[in-house]
């Protein structure tokens, strides 16, 4: 496909146009829209005959019938290279810092800005040599970003085993220029720079296995790690109700997760939560690494009032930029908040192309598109042995906040660890609102085993007390009953809640997690001895105040010590008298 | 110079199909036909075929009349002179005064850059504990105030017009039986509030393609005042006409609906409203409130579903009270720790109390025994219900706050709200005393 190929307008209906073609197209090709002096990003979608149904990727108002499209022959591509870190994208990789700078408060239509700056130059360190046989993916050399080595690979596009037959020296050198010459199987030679192209929507395999993953990603939250956790290279989604805290659970999770890259996609929500990211982050430091938040993430940002069909794209790009550090060997945690608006991106377009309708008009291929969205997910051995993951975590918005609708369900299937919210927890300012009675992980805990499991116990106890204490009133409820209800009111106030405001219970590490749930599963075993409800009501009390203090207190202060000591006092008059 | 086109080829509903040459789409037109000329907004091309969604409705319309575009999409005039006047949906006067043709601006530019963005910071001072204390309203939130046919929502509103510290505000009616406009006028005038207001009104006999340039016309007009530096709050009541009008717009251009017979849209249009509340880095900010009424009391029907995604919380007015539960500003943690230390501890333990009263409640109409417990709950719960719930106060946050130490006082013992030790030190009445 040579030359330039074009075609005209023929029908606008909202952000689709359909365009009239004589030479060759491709499915998903980037096009261009000539209005005027803009030129407007569209991709294909469908094709009929010698019509052409492309998604634009801007408003089109304005546009007329018979306007010049112009075909690019490529797929949509996202630049992978340095200088990607602390920075924030649109859907279409264009950096807003950049268009603020140059457009003012507003999105202009129509403006396409490099994703990467072309004039800045990296510190390039070669690791490969003059005669190493190289493939897609392979390391040649690396440059500082931030904290990280930045390797720059061999571009996953090649085909083949290369031979290396020039690497530049130590240098400063900007993304386009040679680091390296290789030469092909049939002779030919080929350059590499610091950056190169990928389509977002074809996942990265330049890997040599994926592998099942085990170990444990730390957020911090105590719900999530100690009894639903996720594991480096899984899946898992956060449905819930508007309300019900998912944007806040995906910030603190953003924050204190145990990753070395995070790549936030906020698709379709609320510009302002971006916002407080983007603002906080370079002021906040990772206590792992000593360096700010910001320059450990990448955002990716379109916003619910940013054109519908770049939203679309978000997560692709999204997804394809968390794979590109994972070739690194790093460990990249994806949240995407919130997947339902991509599906609804997918609803627009689908109603647009007039589809037959599935479930709430929802396309037939929902479904097979959430779960190749998951897939991407994984923890893969790249050829030079070193471990890579991308663990993908969801914000699902289920409509009505009923989890049986089309996004959730598609998405349950595929994810391995469930965090579903719950209108009454926060109502009842519980948070997380996980709910502890629905959510589910198919990873294993750091958590023993046994002690979780009584944990989960005493809270499908502790519920079916409340319930059948709302029946039969508090006198009709024995003793002993009331006592586990209290227990796992206990459990779910002072380990299960979690003060996203206060700094130190905001997230409790590993460490700290086991030391306190053990102790909270000895208390859920002991044998208290009360005279009566009021009196077992009054020590609980007084027993969730002290933890509660204890939660605040830095781990291992003098004052974690202190308010230890005080509860353990407080226990033993109790235990000691039954 | 302009060509009339004059072949209508198709009239449904509110959208008429013309054919005609070199028309930009979201162009507007001139539909001329013997009841007068009418605005018309082109939404669709195909080949030669333009449709058109008139303004005034399609009611007269003939095939022979004549139809012109203009060439430009919606504009609507802005500036200090718009203060005080009221206009309909498509920005003609309604209070007789002179039509307006200064500073132009097209309705519904483009996004804010999320990077132009700051996060909001400044509390909106209501006087209304439920507001203040509970749910503070910020800069540049946006917030709907969900409730159903009967509650005093409008009321609502026209006490924040009057009584928020802001400096302009714009009211946009959608839908509203007369009585309801002249209730707004009449009270914004009798309370001096109009000439710091800005009215845009559709009234439910209006035809309904205004109803839907509503939303549009008021925040273009807000964006300008906020781009020179104002704090400007949007009041719209009601969204769910809006979203009605939507329906009815897609259901004539034969969209496939989604939900209920919503467009699959519905999300992206609300929030491409929704989002023009913003706080400026270097200039002023749009703040706002949007009466959503549920169908049948029902916060899962896709309108007011769609909304809570989007808006930054909700107000649920229910039997005349903002109810605590359910009702949330997600801002409020950005201003409520800036106001006085004790305020979220006075927030936090005060709802988990009512929380619990309300389950006494229910205990308490089974029948059940009331412990001693169930007792202070009972108490407390009505004193709460009674000195904070009440639309009636009107009293600023510091007097709100002590007023609920005061009724904790009243009903508890420190350790029985699990308030931690150093702020029932520092707050609980008596205590500096003794």
């Amino acid at each position: 496909m040579t030359g330039l190929r074009k075609g005209r307008i023929t029908r606008i209906s909202g952000n689709m146009v359909t365009v009239r073609f004589d030479s060759p197209v491709m499915q998903n090709e980037v096009a261009y829209i000539q209005h005027g002096k803009e030129r407007l990003k569209s991709e294909i979608i469908r094709v009929r005959g010698n019509l052409a149904e492309m998604q634009v990727y801007e408003d089109t108002s304005g546009l007329k019938i018979n306007e010049e499209v112009e075909f690019t022959g490529d797929l949509l591509s996202v630049e992978l290279g340095p200088g990607m870190l602390g920075q924030i994208f649109d859907g279409l990789q264009n950096p807003l810092p950049d268009l603020a700078a140059q457009c003012g408060f507003f999105l202009k239509r129509g403006i396409y800005m490099e994703a990467l700056s072309g004039s800045e130059a990296w510190d390039f360190t070669p690791v490969a040599k003059a005669g190493d046989k190289v493939r897609a993916g392979d390391k040649i050399g690396f440059v500082q970003e931030k904290m990280f080595r930045h390797y720059c690979m061999v571009p996953f596009s090649w085909e083949g085993f290369f031979e290396v037959v020039f690497v530049e020296g130590p240098g400063k050198f900007t993304k386009n220029q040679a680091i390296a010459h290789l030469k092909d199987e049939k002779g030919n030679v080929h350059h590499v720079s610091l950056c190169q192209r990928w389509p977002v929507k074809i996942p990265i395999r330049a890997y040599r296995e994926k592998l099942k993953p085990t170990e444990p990603l730390v957020t911090k939250m105590r719900l999530i790690d100690s009894l639903f956790p996720v594991a480096r290279g899984g899946t898992y989604c956060i449905p819930g109700p508007f309300g019900a805290g998912k944007t806040v659970l995906q910030q603190l999770i953003s924050k204190h997760a145990d990753a070395d890259v995070v790549v936030i996609a906020a698709c379709g929500e609320r510009a302002g939560e971006v916002v407080e990211t983007i603002k906080t982050f370079p002021t906040l430091v990772d206590p792992k690494t000593g360096h700010p938040l910001s320059d450990r993430t990448v955002i990716i940002c379109n916003t619910s009032s940013m054109p519908v069909a770049a939203r679309e794209s978000s997560v692709y790009t999204a997804v394809t930029i968390a794979e590109y550090y994972r070739q690194m060997g790093l460990h990249v945690l994806l949240l995407a908040d919130s997947t339902s608006r991509w599906a609804q991106a997918m609803r627009e377009m689908s109603g647009r192309l007039e589809e037959i309708p599935g479930e709430e008009a929802f396309p037939a291929y929902l479904e097979s598109h959430i779960a190749s969205f998951y897939e991407r997910a994984g923890l893969v051995r790249l050829y030079d042995g070193a471990l890579g993951s991308v663990t993908i975590g969801g914000a699902v918005s289920p409509a009505g906040g009923n989890f049986e609708e089309p996004v959730t369900q598609a998405t349950l299937k595929v994810v391995g660890a469930f965090h579903g919210l719950s209108r009454s927890r926060s109502d009842a300012r519980r948070y997380p609102a996980i709910d502890p009675l629905i959510s589910w992980s198919k990873y294993r805990s750091f958590i023993d085993q046994e002690q979780k499991e009584r944990g989960q116990w005493l809270l499908r106890k502790g519920n079916d007390i409340a319930q059948m204490m709302r029946v039969v009133g508090e006198e009709g409820t024995s003793l002993g009953d009331y006592l586990d209800y209290l227990k796992s009111e206990f459990f779910d106030f002072v380990y299960l809640q979690q003060n996203a405001f206060d700094p130190v219970d905001e997230a409790t590490p590993e460490e700290r997690q086991s030391y306190v749930f053990a102790f909270i599963d000895e208390i859920i075993q002991s044998d208290f001895s009360f005279s009566n409800k009021d009196e077992a009501l009054h020590f609980f009390q007084q027993l969730r105040q002290l933890f509660r203090g204890w939660n605040s207190a830095p781990w291992q202060s003098e004052e974690f010590e202190r308010t230890e000591t005080e509860i353990r006092a407080l226990l033993a008059e109790r235990t000691k008298a039954g | 110079m302009q060509k009339f086109y004059s072949n209508i080829t198709q009239i449904v509903g509110d959208v008429i199909t013309v054919e005609a040459e070199n028309v930009g789409n979201a162009e507007l037109a001139q539909v001329i036909t013997r009841r007068g000329t009418s605005l018309a907004q082109v939404i669709r091309l195909d080949e030669k075929k333009v449709f058109l969604q008139v303004f005034a409705g399609s009611r007269g319309i003939s095939t022979g009349d004549r139809v012109r575009f203009l060439g430009h999409p919606m504009r609507i005039p802005t500036g200090e002179m718009l203060l005080g006047r009221i206009f309909n949906g498509s920005g003609s006067p309604l209070d007789g005064g002179p039509a307006l043709d200064e500073n132009l601006v097209e309705v519904g530019g483009p996004p804010v850059n999320p990077v132009k963005r700051i996060i909001p910071e400044k509390m909106i001072r209501t006087g209304i504990p439920m507001i203040d204390v509970f749910n503070s309203l910020v800069e540049s939130q946006k917030l709907p105030v969900f409730s159903i046919a009967g509650e005093p929502y409008n009321e609502l509103l026209a006490r924040i017009a009057i009584q928020a510290e802001v400096d302009i505000i714009i009211l946009g009616g959608m839908g509203l039986k007369y009585d309801d406009y002249l209730f707004f006028k009449e009270t914004l005038e009798e309370q001096g509030a109009l000439s710091r207001s800005i009215v845009f009104m559709h009234t439910a006999a209006d035809p309904i393609v205004e109803c839907l340039l509503v939303p549009d016309i008021s925040l273009a007009v807000a964006e300008n005042f906020a781009l020179a530096g104002k704090r400007v709050l949007v009041l719209l009541t009601d969204m769910s006409n809006f979203c009605d009008a939507l329906k009815v717009i897609s259901i004539t251009m034969e969209q496939i609906p989604s939900n209920r017979g919503y467009p699959g849209d519905l999300y992206s249009q609300l929030a491409s409203r929704y989002e023009k509340a913003v706080d400026f880095d270097t200039a002023g900010s749009i703040t706002i409130l949007a009466a959503t009424t549920m169908p049948g009391d029902d916060v899962t029907h896709p309108i007011p579903d769609n909304t809570g995604y989007i808006t930054e919380g909700q107000f649920y007015l229910k039997n005349g009270v903002i109810e605590p539960f359910g009702s949330l500003s997600r801002l409020k943690q950005q201003v409520n720790g800036k106001t006085r230390e004790d305020h979220r501890t006075i927030m936090d333990t005060m709802i988990q109390l009512f929380a619990e009263y309300r389950e006494t409640l229910e205990k308490q109409a089974m029948g059940f025994e009331m412990s001693a417990w169930d007792q202070k709950l009972l108490k407390y719960g009505r004193l709460f219900e009674k000195e904070m719930m009440s639309l009636e106060v009107n009293i600023p946050l510091e007097k709100a706050l002590d007023l609920g130490w005061e009724i904790l006082h009243q009903c508890f013992s420190p350790e029985e709200t699990g308030i931690k030790r150093s702020m029932i030190d520092a707050y609980w009445p008596g205590t500096h005393e003794g």
